[in-house]
């Protein structure tokens, strides 16, 4: 098991490497739009970087929402959280014209929040509690129920119209080192407080007694692994946009690899992370040349199947 | 309740059961009388009513056939098609919603949410933007699709046998997937309004003509009749796969004759509306509520259905401050219904 553990770790370290490489190659081979692939590369360092921190916090925080709801369906996509984020910063613009980055961090995290408890909430009603089912289903409703409200919002004001219409595909395209920026706080909270969390995840997966009987807090652990996730996925929503499936993908891929201890599983997920978005960027990219395929595109075409596999395994109800 | 059965004598019983079931089919028909006396009375309002008022005696004489110019455009072109439209595709959306509802046994497992009406837009938009089709074969594309993507869950989740709740998951995972699809395809259509796109992605009966109602029509009478048919069996499920079974309800059947109905239905009402977005999910818990869960709920989710898209449709005209498509207006009542779920189990813990 450590011997995996260390190839798990030269790998995902090696093709986290490599990926940063790519777009230096696809620049060099194709020189595409670009007159000069020093400008192109130059343009894709800070888009990069966003796919591997946007990456990271998507993975991290699908595995932190799969250990705290012991669900193993749960992804900030699916669930419906950050269609809640969008339609938080879409009403941030058109109501009260926000303009300040942070503002629009936290506006966006307020709005994750809020919809991780009522999805929550609506997914434990009746008989048996929050079950797999039930919670892809909540999440689906209250995703197409939240982005009618974001599109009656959006609708009467032409203005800010084509800014949401790109920005709610989920791209990691046209990215600043000044957008990045004042992210990063937020995502090393988020970082730290997950990984804080790893161990109480790990007694949560016990179930509710056992975890009582072991002497943790689960209330106040289920609290603060929600923030984590929440922080994680509601910041990387106002910079990239919604980008589904990646926090359900990469934990279970990770899994496979390292066990369902979180202490392990969860650095692992946001390396993983950092490494499916990236490669979904790069592919978005060549697969539409000359035009680009926005990233969130890609990784509902690479995260639908593997969700229909997982449902398909005979164990969808443990984890 | 079993008081007067222990106490009294067993005639006593049975003529007391009988009343109250004879009480509960009344009930059941005046529910179902008022539903019809508002939809009819929403078509007629809605022909009357709009950005000029048409009396009442001329709408009816325009419908006669007779000859009134300064009415006849306004009633017969502009506001007659969306009324039969909204009407027959709520019809659909609702018989669709609610056989899924009932048939899976959960009131979130609709065809919009389990990527149905998903399939049948993606497919509508293909055809238009890169097959550069339009009318009527537009519509076979979005039916045939939307069986095939019907299919497709139904062969995903086939594992020793189907669970609904493998159909359902598998149903969520194809529109996440197909919505992509679609909103990939829009990209790639620059020239494309946003309001066209909308269409498409939410639901609008805009600019639609009176020819689109015969198929309709024609899916309605099939589809519905053959749905209806299966009433009974569908009403049986909902006690259990097992126990219907027990009850001498072949189940496999009973599963693909209401899936192809429902489908058929939802795929023939988004080919022509555009998935018009929680219609099928609201109209049977709507219905529900409305007839006491009395009976089979599919003729007043239809009626409930109707509706919904005719005062939506009106609502997004003329009554909201920007002109929205009716799947915008249908879309965010969904959000109000979330929450009274939440409020009414708080309240009560009562099953969902």
């Amino acid at each position: 098991m450590a011997l995996l553990l260390v190839v798990a770790m030269v790998l995902s370290v090696a093709l986290g490497a490599r990926d940063v490489g790519w777009p230096e190659i696809v620049a060099a081979l194709g020189g595409q739009a670009d007159t000069i692939g020093e400008a192109a590369v130059t343009s894709r360092l800070p888009r990069t970087l966003l796919a591997i921190l946007a990456g990271a916090a998507l993975g991290l925080s699908g595995g932190v929402m799969q250990g705290l709801t012991r669900n193993p369906l749960a992804d900030p996509g699916l669930l419906g959280v950050n269609a809640g984020a969008v339609l938080a910063i879409v009403i941030g613009l058109a109501w009260f014209g926000i303009e300040d980055a942070s503002l629009y961090i936290w506006t966006a995290i307020l709005g994750a929040g809020l919809t991780a408890v009522a999805v929550y909430a609506i997914a434990s009603l009746g008989r048996g509690g929050a079950t797999p089912l039930k919670l892809a289903l909540a999440g689906a409703v209250t995703t197409a129920a939240l982005s009618s409200l974001t599109t009656a919002v959006v609708l009467p004001r032409g203005d800010i119209a084509g800014l949401v219409q790109s920005w709610m595909v989920g791209g990691v395209g046209g990215a600043t080192n000044d957008q990045i920026v004042p992210v990063l706080p937020f995502l090393l909270a988020g970082l730290v407080i997950a990984l804080l969390s790893a161990r109480k995840l790990n007694l949560l997966a016990l179930g509710d007694e056992a975890a009582t009987g072991l002497g943790e807090k689960v209330a106040s652990a289920r609290a603060m692994a929600a923030v984590a996730a929440v922080l994680l996925c509601g910041a990387t929503t106002a910079v990239c946009g919604p980008i589904g499936f990646v926090g359900l993908v990469v934990p279970h891929a990770c899994r496979l690899l390292v066990g369902s201890d979180y202490r392990w599983l969860l650095p692992f997920s946001a390396l993983g992370g950092a490494v499916l978005l990236t490669f979904a960027d790069v592919t978005g990219r060549l697969v539409a040349r000359p035009a680009e395929l926005d990233v969130g595109i890609v990784t509902a075409f690479i995260g639908a199947p593997v969700f229909i596999w997982i449902v398909r395994r005979r164990k969808v109800r443990e984890l | 309740m079993n008081e007067p059965l222990r106490s009294d004598p067993p005639g006593y019983a049975t003529a007391w059961l009988a009343r109250i079931r004879r009480e509960r089919a009344r009930r059941r028909w005046r529910v179902l009388a008022a539903l019809l006396a508002c939809l009819l009375a929403g078509v007629v309002l809605t022909l009357m009513l709009g950005q000029s008022l048409t009396p009442l005696v001329t709408v009816l004489r325009v419908l006669g056939g007779a000859d009134v110019p300064e009415a006849e455009f306004i009633v017969r072109e502009l506001r007659l098609p969306r009324a039969v439209i909204s009407a027959l595709s709520g019809i659909c959306f609702g018989l669709g919603g609610v056989a899924f509802q009932t048939m899976l046994r959960n009131p979130l497992a609709s065809p919009d949410i389990i990527g149905i009406s998903t399939g049948a837009s993606a497919a509508a938009v293909f055809a238009i933007v890169v097959l550069s089709l339009s009318g009527p074969a537009v519509s076979i594309v979005a039916v045939v699709a939307g069986l095939g993507v019907a299919l497709a869950i139904y062969a995903l989740s086939w594992r020793e046998g189907v669970t609904g709740a493998r159909l359902v998951l598998v149903g969520i995972g194809l529109a996440a997937m197909l919505q992509s699809f679609t909103a990939y395809l829009l990209t790639r259509a620059p020239s494309w309004s946003l309001q066209e796109a909308l269409r498409w992605m939410t639901g609008s009966v805009n600019g639609v003509q009176l020819e689109q109602a015969l198929p309709l029509l024609v899916a309605l009478l099939l589809f519905g009749g053959l749905l209806l048919s299966r009433s009974r069996d569908l009403e049986t499920l909902r006690m259990g796969d097992d126990i219907a079974a027990g009850l001498g309800v072949r189940l496999t059947a009973t599963r693909v004759i209401v899936i192809v109905a429902a489908v058929g239905l939802v795929a023939f009402a988004t080919a022509v509306a555009g998935p018009v977005a929680f219609v099928a999910f609201l109209s049977g818990p709507i219905a529900a509520r409305l007839t006491s869960r009395n009976g089979s709920l599919l003729i007043p989710s239809a009626l409930v259905g109707a509706l919904l898209v005719l005062l939506g449709d009106y609502a997004g005209q003329f009554l909201l401050p920007a002109r929205y498509p009716v799947g915008i207006v249908t879309g965010v009542l969904g959000a109000p219904y979330l929450v009274y779920l939440i409020i009414r189990d708080n309240k009560s813990g009562g099953a969902l």
